[in-house]
This record gives C-alpha cells, structure tokens and sequence, in this order.
C-alpha cells in the first residue's frame, strides 16, 4: 500500500502528445475529446484457455496464500479455469507501463494515472464486457470512467476504489471537524501534530481546498492547474510545512503515530481510520464538506496477450462477487462488485468503505496525472506537468 | 598501557552503556514479536504467540530468506575470488596505478547505496535489458559483488602483508610450481582471512536494501526487500519482527564461529 | 587454481606454472585482469553511464530519455534553493553521525582491545558484530517505536520529567549512528589491537603517564583506523533515504531528493546530476584521507 506515494508517477506520455483531456473527477469528468486510441477491436469470442496467464498487480491483488495462509484466491482460480498463474508485483506505476511494452505479460492492475498512457501507448486492448459475466454487477459509478476507457468503449474493469479522508484524534481536535480547515488555515492549534501525504500528488489536496475557499482561482480541476492556481496550492502547501509532524507513506507509520498521539490530524485512508480504531486509537474520520482526492484501479489486458482467454477468465474472477470482497478486505478499499457486499467476512466491510454510497464518491476527484495539456478542457493556457509537481514537492518539503 | 584504575572503570562503563544502547532495540524487537498490538505500542499491550505461528506459514519470507542466502553466496563467492587476486597482486607487485586501485576497490562501498544503486540499475537497463538479461538474481548478485569485494580484499591484504612473501619464494625456489606453492603454502596462511572476509561481505549482501532495490527484478525479493514491503502492512508487520528475532539470535553461531577460526581476534576487517 | 591435479592436467598445469614462474608480469597480469575489469567494466562502467545521463534530458511527453548535450541539469541543481539546503543538511547529518561515532566508539573499541582480558575479547567482538546481521530496515522501526510518543524513551524519560525528543533530524542522527556504529567500532578495534604492547611499554618507561601515552602514542596511530571507520559512517549517511523516511519526520535528505527524481519523477538525468554530489564529496574524502594511510585500514 505504501506504494501509492509512488503510484501517481510520471509523464503522461503519449497520453499528451495525442491531446487527451480525461479528467478523473466524477463531477468535472469533460469528455476526452481529441484523444485517440489505436484502432483495436475488442474480441467478440474466446477459444479454449491456454493454461496459463502472466499478471502484473499492486501487491495485495494477487494472493497466493504465501503472505497468509488464509488468504488465497490464485489457487481457486487455477484449480476452478486451469489457468495456472504467475505473478509479478510491480512497485510503481512506470514499471508497469515498462513491462507491459515487454509483452510478456496478459494482464494488469493498473492505476488511474498508467491506464490513459497504456491505451495511448496500445499497450491494452479494448474489453468485450460481454465476455465478463461479473461486470454486469460493478457499481455503475465505476463503469465507463475517463480513466478505464476511451469514448465510450471499455479498456479494463474496475477492481476497487478509496477516498482519501480526514482523519483526527478525538481527543485533541474539537470540536469535530467537517472542513480541510483544520490541516490548511486552521491548523496552527495543532502545530507539530499535522499530517500530510508524502507525494507530489498531494498538491491536489490544496488544488480542492482552494476550489472550495479561493472561488477567484477558479480551480475546476484539482488536477488541471495553470501558472497561478499552482503558485496558489504551492504557497498553502509551504505554509502548512511549518504545521506539519510527519509526511506520511504507508498505513503502519501513520496510524503509530495517531496511536501515540504523535500525530492528531490529517489526510488519510478508510483502511487507517480502522486499523487505528482496531488497535483502540481515539480517532475518527469525516470526509470534508469541501470533497476530497482518491484513487480507482483498472485491470487491463495486453495488446498481444499469448492467452488471452486466461486473461478474460482472470478478469472475470478478480471482480467475481466472493473474490473481489477478499480482495477488498485484504487491502483495505471499497469492492468494484455490488454483490461483494453481501460477501465479505465482516458484514459492516461495505459500509465503512461507502461502497454502495455512489453521493459519497460523487465528491472525489480521482488521481490523475497531471499534463501540459489541461485536463479541464481550456485551451488558452497551459498547466503544469507531474515533472513541475515533483519538483516543487521537494521545495514545499524543503 | 598502565591506567589508573578509575580510567579503566570508566572504560568499562563506557562499554557496558554501549552494549546497552546496541541491545535495547533489539530488546524491543523481541519484545514486539510477542506484543498483541500490532502497531507496537509501548508498553506491550498483552503476550501473544499468534506472529510466531504465522510466522511459521509464511511462505513468503522463507522465499526470501532462500533469495538472500542465494544472492548472498553469489556475491561472496564472486568477492572472494576478484577480492583474493586483487590483495595478491598490490601485496605481492609493485606496479604502475597500485595507489589508484587501492581507491578503486574502496568506491562501490565508499560511494552512497543510492549512486550504486542508480548507476547499476540505468547501465542493466541500457546495456543488459536489450542483449536480453534482465533485472533479476543475476543482476543483485552482480550488484552486491561490487561492494563486496573490498572486504575480502581488506582482509586477505592484511593477512599477506603480515606473512613474508619470502616463505612463497622459499617454496618455489625449492622446486614447487606456482599452484603447488599456493596450495601448500598461501591458501593455509590466508584461509582464516577468507573465511572472515567472506563471512563479512555475506553479512553485508543479506543485509542490503538500497542497491538491491535498484537491481532485483520485481519478482526477486530478498528478505530486506520482503521486510520493506512487509513491514508497512499492518497484518504482517508483527511477522516481520518474528523473522528479525529469529536473525538476531541465529547469526551469533556464524559470527562466533568466525571468531573461532580467525586468527585475530577481530574476526575480519569491513 | 589449486585444482592442478591428476595426470593430464598435471602436465599442462605445470608447463602453465613455469611459465608464470618465469615471467612476474604474466602473473601479475593474471592477478590483476579479473577484478580490475570487473570493477571497471561493471563499476566504473555504470557510473560513467549515470554521469552521462546527468548531461542528457527526459522527454516532456514520452518520459524517455533524449540523448543531446545540456547543463541543463547541472544549472537547475546550482541554482535550486532546496538542493543547496538538502546538501549542507545532509553533509551535516553525516558529520554529526560521525563524530558521534568516533565518541562512542572510541572508548569501546579501546577497552575491547586493551583492559578486557584476551578471553573476554572474543565475546565482545561478538557482542558487537551480531546487530549487523539483524535487519537494518528492523532496527530503524525498533527506534520508530522507541521515539513514539507512547514508545520506550518516553516510557523511560517521563519520571525523570523528560520526553522523547519526536521524530526529526535529530532522530536520525541518533538512529543513523546507531546504525553505523558496528562500522566505526570494528575498524578502531583492529587498529588498537596492533598497536604493540612493547610500544606502550616504552612510553611507560621513558616516564609517560598513561595521558601522555595515549595522546602521543595511542592516538596519532590510530587516527587512520578512525579515518577508515569515518568512511563508512559518512558515506552510509550520505546516501540513507530510508532511515530519515522512518524517523525523521517531514525531514529530507539528498538521498530522498535523488531517490524521488529517479522514481516518481522519472527524470534519471536530474537524479544523476544530483547523485555527482555526494560522489564529488566523497571522492575528495578518500583522496584526501589516502596520505593518512585508512584506505589500508579499512
């Protein structure tokens, strides 16, 4: 999990050159115009399987009970298609990019920001949904997304999704807080004790605040930032360095630090907010009234896959009703699959994670990289690329 | 030396504190393997054999552990045959450049982990990947070699510069060839000094992030890449500090052993 | 090379023998060809690659590298506030390591080498090399969990109405010296230990007190075992990123810099023109420490 700090990488590639403008968030997802993706047709049949398929995942969406005995949803799979797997987990989201131009692989988890540059890069082939019974129950809030296919035809379907949320120690932050307020303008009672995540993609986080508070930028997309909004986010972000305890990265160090009190408020994930609660932490968590960023991951299939029946039987398998709710439980994020609800071992799993609440999500804007071109849809200027993000995240950390 | 007695107090003091210091962490791995809490809170929130059996199960760190013995006896084995003919040749020759090796072969180690790591992982990319060797054993082997060496060399070196290459010339004036002379008279001087050397630079392999990070393909996981990724998930953190327990407590027997078999008491040189 | 045995080989192994026998330069070439070429070759090789790079640029739009002559990249990290600031923390961080190393070590190493009785010696030097197999990466979260603050230090400091001083640069520097004192400790000790008896003897003799003894005698000989132990603490603190990751708050250091232009940004030819600092610095040190003689210390 830690590995999403590094997951929102890079360039979006040829995603840039071919004028894309998909834009991740629900509510300001303008249409993709002028995006082309190679002409590829979606198969309409499948032959027989081959016996095997070469996945690329995040780690934790390809379990073969060698973390845990328990948990294992790759052997069923090969003893119920006798499609045996072999799996290579990828830390970031270039390496996957890079091994999938390898083709030797058929399938992979790819994130908001790796989908766009595959299909650009006709890395992927688009998806026949029909050949995937599961899909027809994935919440239609996840189907058809900038960020999981290309006017209207299907790239992948959608494994999970989170939101990134407010976490705060009870104890220390009252009254109970209902705005970003607390990590941005009014954080200074919490000085020392504020968290931020540790990732240039954390500029967004300002990008939503200011939407909200500096209605005179005129931010429409946290992720489409001019000369000006981005100076704006850069200099909210400075001053809350003075604030801040600890950039966070993974989930462990960060509910240690709410656990102990090192640490009382800021952006984190559902998943934190009930490991830190499970571990009997004072804590709690809201998503703010200004919306918040997040993240959605597609499972994809390469171009020219050697086994591709394998690939659409692993397809259907991983958004499968019982294996997308193991999925979803062993990582911590809300399942792609509506019937996964009624499956998962802890029966409140759906609740805590919103999975069925589509207004919730109608509030997230998720990841997506930034490029030149901006992903708002204006033309008149140009906005800032992930490369002028990292650098000014080095000079915000300082 | 005649010290007072109060100096040779303080001295004693001095090490036992720093004794104290290097062992309280490891104390509180211990420790935190039988914790209940599984974000280690201090004090331990209850007692628990539950990591250690999953321990137990955990395919995945006994593959990591195979990988890092793997990497590890490569990269010593390579270290000690360049490290033991480099010492040879700057104990035994002068020749042109010798100050300039001697500067070379400290570098890999000299030079931080993240430069090593950079540099072998863009020239594996650039020269390897396209004549078809890609990331993978092979190349963190490759990787962990280069820093390696220096150990083996350092110890070895020091063992030849205290014995007189005129018990070689002896030999050889008597009649033994090159190999006969070797194996009768260098190999036994400098075993112990192998042994030390090679167990230091295997300490040295298994135990190394950063270069390996830059140079394992993703499906190689040593055990310090299994403990990085293993040690932010909060279900598997607890095992992890099983498995680092079980490595405190097992290296004593190779570390001692070194000690038995080395000649000088320090048991190898870094 | 011992493996000369048996009939047929024998021959041939011998005729071998003389020939390198005769003729010194053959086996000093046959000494030197293997790990001199693979110290170039692999070594060198890669970093003269990554030097390269640091003169080359990525592609705005592909990610891919373009291979045209530019200082771009050296402007951008003499010109950059942060880098400058990172650089001057970091070599900070290192010294301080350092020098707290050397204090520690010092006095340990010489009581290993010197009071403790030669049977007691073996188990120190055990003592002292078993933490370095015990994972780093473990060792670093054990001091996590210990500066927490519901860890052991303030557990143990509370009563004496202290705290833990947090996560920060000072966390590091105490974590990251910890980390390396085996390095400084192991050097220090085996330069003592050869310092000869008679040697302190003489001294003794000559009607030196143990004080003057050792700032005449002990100390000036092993300047060099310090020097060779400072290598390594330096330089694994020059290029730690994970430590300061772990405890270090929201600090960062040059190895982070590095680390996040050749990952999240993808941009190795920044990255490369970062990582010639650290190497400048410590290719000056070794060529500035190689008269002391710790290069033959190490």
């Amino acid at each position: 999990m830690k590995m999403r700090a590094t997951l929102v990488a890079t360039a979006a590639a040829a995603l840039a050159l071919a004028g894309c403008g998909g834009s991740s968030g629900t509510t300001g997802s303008t249409g993709q115009g002028g995006f082309k993706a190679p002409p590829m047709k979606a198969v309409t049949h499948l032959g027989p399987g081959e016996g095997q398929v070469n996945l690329i995942s995040w780690p934790g969406y390809v379990e073969d009970g060698s973390s845990d005995k328990s948990v294992d949803w790759v052997h069923p799979f090969e003893k119920a298609t006798g499609c045996m797997v072999k799996n290579h987990a990828a830390g970031t989201s270039d390496e996957m990019v890079n091994l999938m131009k390898t083709g030797q692989y058929d399938a992979v988890s790819a994130s908001g920001d790796a989908t766009l540059r595959l299909i650009a890069a006709g890395s992927v082939q688009p998806i026949n949904t029909k050949l995937i019974p599961s899909y027809k129950d994935v919440f239609s809030g996840l189907k058809m997304k900038p960020w999981n296919s290309v006017n209207g035809v299907a790239y992948g379907v959608p494994h999970g999704r989170g939101a990134n949320v407010l976490m705060y120690r009870t104890d220390l932050v009252k009254p109970a807080p209902t705005s970003w307020d607390v990590v941005w303008n009014k954080a200074s009672p919490y000085k020392g004790k504020v968290t931020a995540y540790d990732s240039p993609i954390y500029i967004a986080d300002a990008a939503v605040y200011l939407m909200a508070h500096r209605p005179d930028l005129k931010i429409k997309d946290p992720y489409a930032l001019d000369d000006k909004q981005f100076n704006a986010a850069v200099a909210l972000l400075k001053k809350q360095n003075a604030d801040i305890g600890e950039y966070w990265s993974d989930a462990l160090k960060q509910v240690q630090s709410f656990k102990s009190g090192d640490l009382a408020v800021g952006t984190s994930w559902q998943y934190n907010v009930n490991l830190a609660q499970s571990e009997k932490a004072p804590v709690d968590a809201v998503l703010p009234s200004e919306g918040s960023t997040g993240w959605s991951d597609t499972w994809m299939i390469a171009a020219h896959t050697k086994h591709l029946t394998c690939a659409y039987k692993w397809l259907n398998w991983i958004i499968s009703p019982k294996v997308n709710a193991q999925v979803a439980e062993w990582f911590g994020e809300a399942p792609s699959d509506s019937k996964s609800c009624a499956l998962t071992s802890d029966k409140n799993f759906c609740t805590t994670y919103h999975a069925n609440d589509e207004a919730y999500f109608k509030k997230i804007w998720y990841w997506t990289t930034p490029i030149k071109q901006c992903l708002d849809g204006r033309t008149d200027v140009s906005c800032k690329t992930y490369a002028d993000w990292t650098t000014a995240w080095q000079e915000i950390k300082g | 030396m005649r010290l007072s007695r109060g100096a040779r107090a303080a001295l004693a003091v001095a090490m036992t504190l720093g004794l104290a210091v290097i062992y309280v962490p490891l104390g509180v791995v211990i420790v935190s393997s039988f914790n209940t809490d599984k974000t280690f809170g201090w004090p331990p929130s209850g007692f628990t054999l539950e990591w250690w059996r999953r321990a137990v199960d955990n395919v995945g760190a006994r593959d990591a552990l195979a990988t890092s013995v793997k990497a590890g006896f490569g990269a010593t084995a390579i270290a000690l045959v360049l490290g033991t003919l480099l010492s040879f040749a700057v104990a035994r020759y002068r020749f042109f450049g010798r100050d300039v090796v001697s500067i070379l072969v400290v570098l890999p180690i000299a030079l931080p982990g993240i430069v090593t790591g950079i540099a072998l992982s863009s020239a594996i990319q650039t020269t390897l990947r396209p004549i078809g060797i890609d990331f993978g054993l092979f190349t963190v082997i490759i990787g962990h070699a280069t820093f390696c060496v220096v150990i083996v060399y350092n110890n070895v070196l020091a063992r030849l510069r205290r014995t007189s290459g005129s018990l070689e010339e002896a030999s050889m004036d008597l009649g033994a060839g090159v190999f006969t002379t070797f194996r009768h008279v260098t190999f036994p001087a400098v075993r112990s000094a192998l042994f030390a050397g090679g167990l230091l630079a295997f300490a040295l392999s298994f135990d190394e992030v950063i270069v390996t990070t830059f140079t394992a393909g993703a499906g190689v996981q040593t055990l310090p890449i299994w403990i990085l990724s293993n040690l932010t998930r909060p279900n598997q953190a607890p095992i992890v500090n099983v498995v680092a327990a079980v490595l405190i407590v097992a290296s004593v027997v190779p570390v001692w052993l070194a000690q038995r078999v080395s000649a000088d008491t320090a048991g190898g040189r870094l | 090379m011992s493996s000369a045995e048996g009939a047929r080989p024998a021959s041939f192994a011998r005729r071998v023998s003389g020939t390198l026998y005769r003729r010194p330069g053959l086996r000093l070439g046959g000494l030197l060809t293997a790990p001199l070429g693979y110290l170039v070759v692999v070594y060198l090789g890669a970093l003269g690659l990554l030097l390269m790079s640091a003169f080359w640029t990525t592609d705005e739009f592909s990610g891919n590298l373009v291979k045209s002559f530019t200082w771009a990249n050296f402007h951008a990290v003499a010109t950059t506030s942060v880098y400058r600031t990172v650089l001057i923390r970091s070599v900070g961080v290192a010294a301080a390591v350092t020098v707290i190393c050397t204090a520690v070590a010092f006095p340990m190493a010489f009581f290993m080498a010197k009071v403790a009785p030669v049977r007691l010696r073996r188990g120190l030097v055990v003592a002292v090399l078993t933490p370095l197999w015990a994972s780093y990466l473990v060792k670093a979260f054990a001091w996590r969990s210990m500066f927490s603050g519901d860890g052991v230090l303030d557990w143990a400091l509370t009563p004496f109405g202290l705290s833990s001083p947090g996560f920060g640069l000072p966390a590091t520097v105490v974590v990251l010296s910890y980390l390396w004192l085996p390095y400084m400790i192991l050097p220090i000790y085996a330069g003592l230990e050869r310092l000869p008896e008679s040697m302190l003897e003489a001294s003794a003799d000559l009607g030196a007190k143990a004080g003057r003894t050792f700032r005449s005698v002990v100390l000036p000989l092993t300047i060099p075992a310090v020097v060779a132990g400072s290598i390594f603490t330096f330089s694994l603190s020059l290029g730690d990123y994970i430590t300061v990751q772990i405890v270090g708050g929201k600090t960062q250091l040059i190895g982070n810099l590095i680390q996040t232009n050749v990952g999240a940004a993808n941009n190795l030819p920044l990255a490369a023109a970062l990582a010639t600092l650290p190497i400048v610095i410590m290719v000056g040190y070794l060529l500035a420490v190689r008269r002391t003689g710790a290069l033959d210390n190490l």
